[in-house]
């Protein structure tokens, strides 16, 4: 198949990706649990994604990302605060400092901006640091964020430990979507380009990646610039979902739950991130809810089933997929609907296949 | 006289109480092959590593064609410690990181070979020409470099024919044949467009045959780029058959350079390294 086809093929599904997705919102309501399901999957694909870039792409192992997602939440939050409530949300702030007010979209880049300046800063000094110590310096830059943005003196921007609220949400499902889809259009424009092949190199050997002339500082606090940048983003989007802000949310546990995401769909592929963020969604918050119900066949009740034990079922599910997967769902493979084409037409040239819809990620 | 292409000026390495290599100076002419012996330990790799900035020396310059690319003079506690055997110390200090060296223009094989193992043949190669590349990451993440793209692929392309090698291009690296995999890591070095080429044990692990085929690759390659070639190597035989020149260490110290035919009369060399005849 040639590479015109390929495009052609890829374009025609996200177009029937988004069309899909206006008409199912349509026919199941906004505030249907699928859509909300979809909306929060799609956001922690980007997230996730962020993570896979720096972790499986440059070999960085950060825990940092809670605090660029902050970053990117309240740089959002902030400015797109209506002014006729500001008052009433920075009620103990006398109505906050800053009155300036961006639309949506510029807001968003400004929170991955935001990250991205303050990823650049600290990765100055951390990243002469090695595997672990990476992890734990990055991991108490989130910590240490966290504390300060409940700080009392930095109410006037932060509203201190009180929540952010009032901001624009989402009008419709297809907003994260598009967003999202830019970004992982990005991203892995990015990674098979030739930085992504240098970054790749330093992964894989850092002592030979030197000799062959790529300067490992500058090409890895490019790479944690960039996937802070993406982290930002996501970030906002996340308060855009949520509707709500707040600092204490962002905990070394979201962190580490994203991380768990990257490592299920595989460190390495992009593509394994979206599907892995998509299935860890829809079972948390959507699938395995029933285990949370108390339930009764007739007048027996069955066991087990209370509040809580979703969490028991979720955890040993994650450990058998990890310990059959070992390499993630997708290890370092790309999914590609070509790709599957052409094997289903290499093996049966007389069936038609019909192309299944989701991941139309190239 | 020839032009110098690589000279390394009273180099001193000291580790701690260790002194690795002790005020070393050799030369590499323009167009030559110098090989560079000695038992294990001896500092022969410890000294690549001064010339390649893996480690910055004690004490010493390095110049590639006569220019300063590496100094330091040992200061402080440095200089309290010293071990070398010359005080004649350089005066500037110049440490540059090894990817800046790789820019220069010196390029360098590994003693174990470090290939990018995951990677095809033809990715190991084409990393190498991301250095001297003319784009930055917007570019490259909208495809406006395509142009700078499709030049860094015609080279990479063009390398692995000159080298043999394209028919494995869509091979992972580490699937291929040892001795396949030690042509990669020379392709690759060559892929960073070097004056100075530096072999670290090329030949080891080698049988008789496949010697005799690197040895007429490497001289294929030195006329084809218009290299100047520095070999760490054990296997006398293909010292001998490849060298213009040699230079012998022992505990970090030169005890004789010349001719292969010199270096194999010399008694000092035959005490500390040949050794008597019996196995010849």
């Amino acid at each position: 198949m040639d590479k015109k086809k390929q495009i052609i093929i890829s374009i025609v599904l996200i177009i029937a990706l988004f069309a899909g997705l206006w008409i199912t919102e349509r026919l199941v309501g906004t505030n249907s649990m699928l859509i909300v399901v979809l909306k929060k999957a799609v956001i922690y694909a980007l997230l996730v994604a962020s993570i896979n870039l720096l972790q499986g792409f440059s070999g960085l192992f950060s825990l940092g990302e809670a605090g660029f997602m902050l970053l990117g939440a309240y740089t959002y939050a902030i400015f797109t605060i209506p002014e006729a409530v500001k008052g009433n949300v920075y009620q103990y702030y006398n109505g906050g400092l800053i009155h300036v007010n961006l639309p949506v979209w510029l807001a968003l880049i400004l929170g991955g901006l935001v990250a991205a300046f303050f990823a650049f800063l600290i990765g100055f000094v951390v990243l002469k640091l090695k595997s672990d110590y990476l992890a734990i310096a990055t991991l108490g830059f989130a910590e240490i964020l966290r504390a300060v943005f409940q700080w009392d003196a930095l109410g006037g921007i932060t509203n201190g430990s009180n929540i952010l609220r009032s901001f624009p949400g989402f009008k419709s499902v297809l907003y994260p979507f598009v967003v999202v889809g830019l970004c992982m259009t990005a991203m892995m424009l990015l990674i098979n380009s030739s930085y992504g092949r240098a970054y790749k190199a330093i992964r894989d050997d850092e002592i030979a990646a030197e000799a062959m002339g790529i300067n490992l500082f500058k090409t890895k606090l490019q790479a944690f610039v960039i996937s802070s940048f993406f982290a930002g983003i996501g970030g906002g989007l996340l308060a855009m979902y949520q509707l709500t802000v707040k600092a204490s949310t962002f905990t070394s546990g979201l962190s580490d739950e994203l991380l768990l995401i990257a490592v299920i769909g595989g460190i390495g592929s992009m593509t394994g991130s979206v599907i892995a963020s998509f299935l860890y969604v829809a079972a948390n918050e959507w699938w395995l809810r029933f285990l949370d119900q108390p339930a009764f066949i007739g007048t027996f009740q069955v066991p087990l089933l209370r509040s809580g034990f979703r969490k028991v079922v979720f955890s040993v599910i994650i450990m058998v997929i990890v310990l059959f997967y070992q390499q993630g769902l997708m290890g370092t493979r790309e999914f590609s609907i070509v790709g599957i084409y052409e094997k289903l037409t290499g093996l049966k040239k007389k069936k038609k296949v019909k192309a299944s819809g989701g991941g139309t990620e190239k | 006289m020839s032009e110098s292409a690589l000279r390394l000026d009273n180099i001193t390495m000291q580790f701690g109480g260790v002194t690795a290599v002790d005020s070393f100076s050799m030369n590499v002419d323009k167009g030559e092959i110098v090989a560079l012996i000695g038992p294990n330990g001896a500092g022969k790799t410890t000294a690549f590593n001064c010339i390649t900035g893996v480690y910055t020396p004690t004490n010493g310059a390095v110049y590639l064609f006569d220019k300063k690319i590496v100094a330091n003079h040992p200061k402080g506690k440095a200089l309290k410690t010293y071990g070398g055997t010359s005080r004649d110390f350089e005066k500037d200090i110049i440490v540059q990181s090894p990817d800046k060296i790789t820019k220069l223009g010196i390029a360098r094989t590994f003693q174990n070979i470090r290939l990018f193992k995951n990677e095809t043949v033809f990715d190991n190669v084409l990393v190498a020409k991301h250095m001297r590349a003319h784009q930055n990451v917007v570019t490259a993440m909208l495809r406006l470099n395509f142009r700078e793209e499709e030049r860094m692929r015609r080279e990479t392309a063009d390398l692995l024919h000159m080298q043999d090698l394209y028919q494995y291009k869509d091979e992972i690296a580490d699937s291929l044949p040892y001795g396949l995999q030690r042509r990669l890591e020379i392709a690759r070095a060559l892929a960073t467009d070097p004056k100075v080429l530096l072999l670290d044990e090329p030949a080891a692990g080698m049988n008789p045959n496949e010697t005799a085929e690197l040895s007429e690759f490497i001289r294929k390659i030195k006329d084809e780029y218009n290299l100047s070639i520095l070999l760490i190597e054990h296997h006398m035989d293909f010292v001998n058959q490849i060298a213009d020149r040699i230079y012998v260490l022992d505990f970090g110290k030169k005890i004789a350079e010349g001719t292969p035919d010199e270096i194999n009369d010399n008694p000092a060399v035959i005490e500390a390294y040949l050794g008597v005849d019996d196995n010849a």
